[in-house]
C-alpha cells in the first residue's frame, strides 16, 4: 500500500489574528504553526492502512515555505516513511495552483492513495484534495469519517446535512478527512528521534499566480455590545421579549 | 449578454432550502453585470419547488435527468455542469457551499481550469470583475477576493443570502440527459439520529458545552429545540465533542461548522476563541451560563445569567406556549 498525504503548515486554531501592514495577509510575528488539524486525521490514516496491508511507504507531500520541514518532520515522527517539500515563500489564494503543483508531484508515482484533510483551518478552501482528483481523474470522496479498504476498492462514509452517504470506490483514489474519521497518534519521543533522520527531499514550487487576486485581510465586523438580560429562570420572559420586539427572531 | 449559472440542489425530488439562497447570489451577481440568472437542478426525475425559482430572480431553469442523479453522484454532475458551464459561455457559476457543492464546486473548476471561490459570505460585481468575501482563520478575519479567471466559480454559505423576492419570467424546461458511469458511487443513506436538520443549515442552533456535565444533560436542550417545532438543530462545542458527548458532525467552531443561524443559543459554553470563530455571524446570539465573567457573554447580544438547568426548562415552556 503506497500512500500519499498532502498537509499543510497552518497558525494555531488558538492564534489571534494580526493583519499585516500590507493590508492583504496574516502578520506572523508570535505566531505559533501546526499540522493542520484535519492534515493529521489523514496521516493518522494512512500509517493504520500500511499497518494493516503490512507492507507499503507513507510520503508527506507539502507546499509551503522552508519552515513547512517542520511540519512534515511532525508527520514523519507519527510514522510516515519520507517527505517531499515543494518549497514557496508564498502560498497563491487560488487553490488550483496548489492543487496543480501537488498533482504533478504525485502523478505516475503508483500511489494506492493519495488523502488529505477535508480543509485547511487557515484558508477554509475545502478544494485542494478534489481539485487534484479531478486534475489526475481519480475517484474522489471528500470530508470522510469512515474508511474500510479491502481487494482494490474502498467504502467511505461522508456526512452530507441531516445523513451520512456510504460511498464505494475503487483504488486508486483520493479521499479528504472528516475529523471523527480516527484518533490520531501523538508522536513518541523515538519517532520524533528517527523522523530527524528520514529523508525530507525539498525542491522549488511551480506555481502560476492564479486566479484569485487577494484585494484585502480585514476584521470582522465587531458585534455590537450585548448585554445581560438578567438572573435565572426569571430573566426568560424578558429575554423573549426582546427576541420578539427588538431582534425580531421569533 | 452576460449570464450566471446557478446550480441548484435537491434531495429526493424537493429543492433544497439552499437552492433559493443560491438563485439570491446568483441574481446579484448578474444584476451587477446586467445579466440573466440560468439555474440548473440535476434530478433522477421532476423536482418539486421548481416554480418558485423565478420568484427569487431565475430567468431559466433547467432541470436535468437521469436516474444517477438520485443521490450524489460526483463525476457525472461535475461533467455535465462544467459542460454546461462552458457550452453557455457564463461568466459566474454558483454553487452552495453544502456537503454537496463544496464537493462539486472544486472539481467543476478544475475541469474548467479556473480558480474556486468557496464558502463566500457576500458577493459582488466591480469595475466588471466578481470579488467575493471569504471568511478565513474561521471567521476570525474576512479576505476580499478578485476573481479574474471566466466563469468565476463562487461558492455560498448557507443561510447567508437571505432570499429575496425578485419575480423574473422563470421559465421552466427538463431534459433527460445521458450520465457517464461514475467510478464514485453512493450505495445509500443512513439519516443521522439526531434528526434531519443540520447545525450548518438550520435557521436556529441551539449550543452545548461543557455546563451540561453529562452527556445524558443534552436533553434539556433537545427539548428546547423541539419546541421550536423542528426548525433548530442542537449544536456542541469542540470540549464535549472530544469527550465523546456528541458527534463530530454537531461540531461548532474552527475545527468544526461554521454557523450562520438566525439565531444562536449558546448554553453552557464558555466562548474559546476557536468556539466564537464558528458561530460569531449568527444573527442574534443569546447566551445562558452560570459564569457571568465567560467570554461568550461579549460576543452575545443577549445574556442570562444562571442555572442552565433552571433556565432552559423555564424557556422550553414558554417557547412551547408561543408555538403551542
Amino acid at each position: 500500500m503506497k500512500i500519499a498525504v498532502c498537509i499543510k503548515r497552518v497558525p494555531d486554531s488558538e492564534t489571534r489574528v494580526k493583519i499585516a501592514s500590507d493590508g492583504k495577509s496574516l502578520d506572523e510575528a508570535g505566531v505559533k504553526f501546526i499540522l493542520n488539524p484535519y492534515d493529521e486525521f489523514a496521516v493518522e490514516e494512512a500509517l493504520r492502512r500500511k499497518e494493516q496491508a503490512g507492507a507499503g511507504e507513507v510520503v508527506i507531500v507539502s507546499v509551503g515555505p522552508a519552515a513547512a520541514q517542520e511540519t512534515i518532520r511532525t508527520a514523519l515522527a507519527m510514522g510516515a516513511d519520507r517527505g517531499v517539500l515543494l518549497q514557496t515563500d508564498t502560498i497563491p489564494a487560488d487553490g488550483l495552483e496548489i492543487a496543480r503543483a501537488l498533482a504533478a508531484e504525485v502523478r505516475d508515482s503508483g500511489y494506492d492513495l493519495i488523502l488529505f484533510g477535508k480543509m485547511a483551518i487557515d484558508d477554509y478552501n475545502h478544494q485542494v484534495g478534489p481539485m487534484v482528483a479531478e486534475l489526475l481523474d481519480l475517484p474522489c470522496v471528500t470530508a470522510i469519517a469512515h474508511l474500510e479498504i479491502g481487494g482494490g476498492k474502498g467504502t467511505a462514509e461522508r456526512e452530507i446535512e441531516g445523513g451520512v452517504e456510504i460511498v464505494d470506490f475503487p483504488l486508486p483514489a483520493v479521499l479528504t478527512a472528516e475529523k471523527g474519521l480516527n484518533e490520531p497518534r501523538y508522536p513518541a519521543l523515538k519517532g520524533i528521534m528517527a523522523a530527524k533522520k528520514k529523508p525530507l527531499e525539498v525542491k522549488p514550487a511551480s506555481l502560476g499566480a492564479g486566479g484569485l487576486e487577494v484585494l484585502a485581510l480585514t476584521p470582522p465586523p465587531q458585534r455590537k455590545e450585548g448585554r445581560v438580560v438578567g438572573e435565572g429562570p426569571a430573566a426568560v420572559l424578558e429575554l423573549l421579549r426582546l427576541l420578539r420586539e427588538e431582534a425580531k427572531v421569533l | 449578454m452576460s449570464k450566471v449559472l446557478a446550480v441548484l440542489e435537491q434531495r429526493e425530488g424537493a429543492l433544497r432550502k439552499v437552492s433559493s439562497e443560491v438563485v439570491t447570489g446568483a441574481r446579484r451577481l448578474a444584476d451587477g453585470l446586467a445579466g440573466r440568472v440560468d439555474a440548473l437542478v440535476l434530478a433522477a426525475g421532476s423536482v418539486q419547488g421548481i416554480d418558485q425559482l423565478g420568484g427569487f430572480g431565475a430567468d431559466t431553469v433547467l432541470t436535468l435527468t437521469n436516474d444517477a442523479f438520485g443521490r450524489d453522484a460526483p463525476e457525472a454532475c461535475t461533467r455535465v455542469i462544467a459542460d454546461r458551464a462552458k457550452a453557455g459561455g457564463y461568466r459566474a457559476v454558483v454553487f452552495a457551499a453544502s456537503a454537496t457543492g463544496r464537493d462539486l464546486a472544486p472539481r467543476v473548476a478544475a475541469r474548467l481550469g479556473v480558480a474556486l471561490a468557496q464558502d463566500v459570505t457576500d458577493v459582488a460585481v466591480e469595475g466588471g470583475a466578481v470579488t467575493v468575501i471569504h471568511p478565513v482563520y474561521a471567521g476570525k478575519a474576512l479576505l476580499k477576493l478578485k476573481l479574474t479567471a471566466t466563469p468565476a466559480i463562487v461558492s455560498l454559505r448557507p443561510n447567508v443570502f437571505t432570499p429575496v423576492q425578485r419575480p423574473k419570467a422563470g421559465s421552466a424546461e427538463t431534459v433527460a440527459v445521458p450520465a457517464p458511469t461514475g467510478r464514485v458511487v453512493v450505495t445509500a443513506i443512513k439519516p443521522a439520529t439526531a434528526g434531519t436538520l443540520d447545525v450548518a443549515e438550520a435557521p436556529i442552533v441551539i449550543s452545548g458545552g461543557r455546563g451540561l456535565k453529562e452527556p445524558a444533560n443534552f436533553k434539556v436542550l433537545e427539548e428546547l429545540a423541539a419546541a421550536f417545532g423542528g426548525r433548530a438543530a442542537v449544536g456542541a462545542s469542540r470540549a464535549v465533542v472530544d469527550a465523546g458527548w456528541r458527534p463530530h458532525a454537531d461540531q461548532v467552531g474552527q475545527t468544526g461548522k461554521t454557523v450562520s443561524p438566525t439565531l444562536y443559543i449558546a448554553v453552557g459554553i464558555s466562548g474559546a476563541i476557536q468556539h466564537l470563530a464558528g458561530m460569531r455571524t449568527s444573527k442574534v446570539i443569546v447566551a445562558i451560563n452560570k459564569d457571568k465573567d465567560a467570554p461568550i457573554f461579549k460576543v452575545a447580544d443577549y445574556g442570562v445569567v444562571g442555572d442552565l438547568f433552571e433556565v432552559v426548562p423555564r424557556l422550553t415552556e414558554e417557547i412551547r406556549k408561543l408555538h403551542g
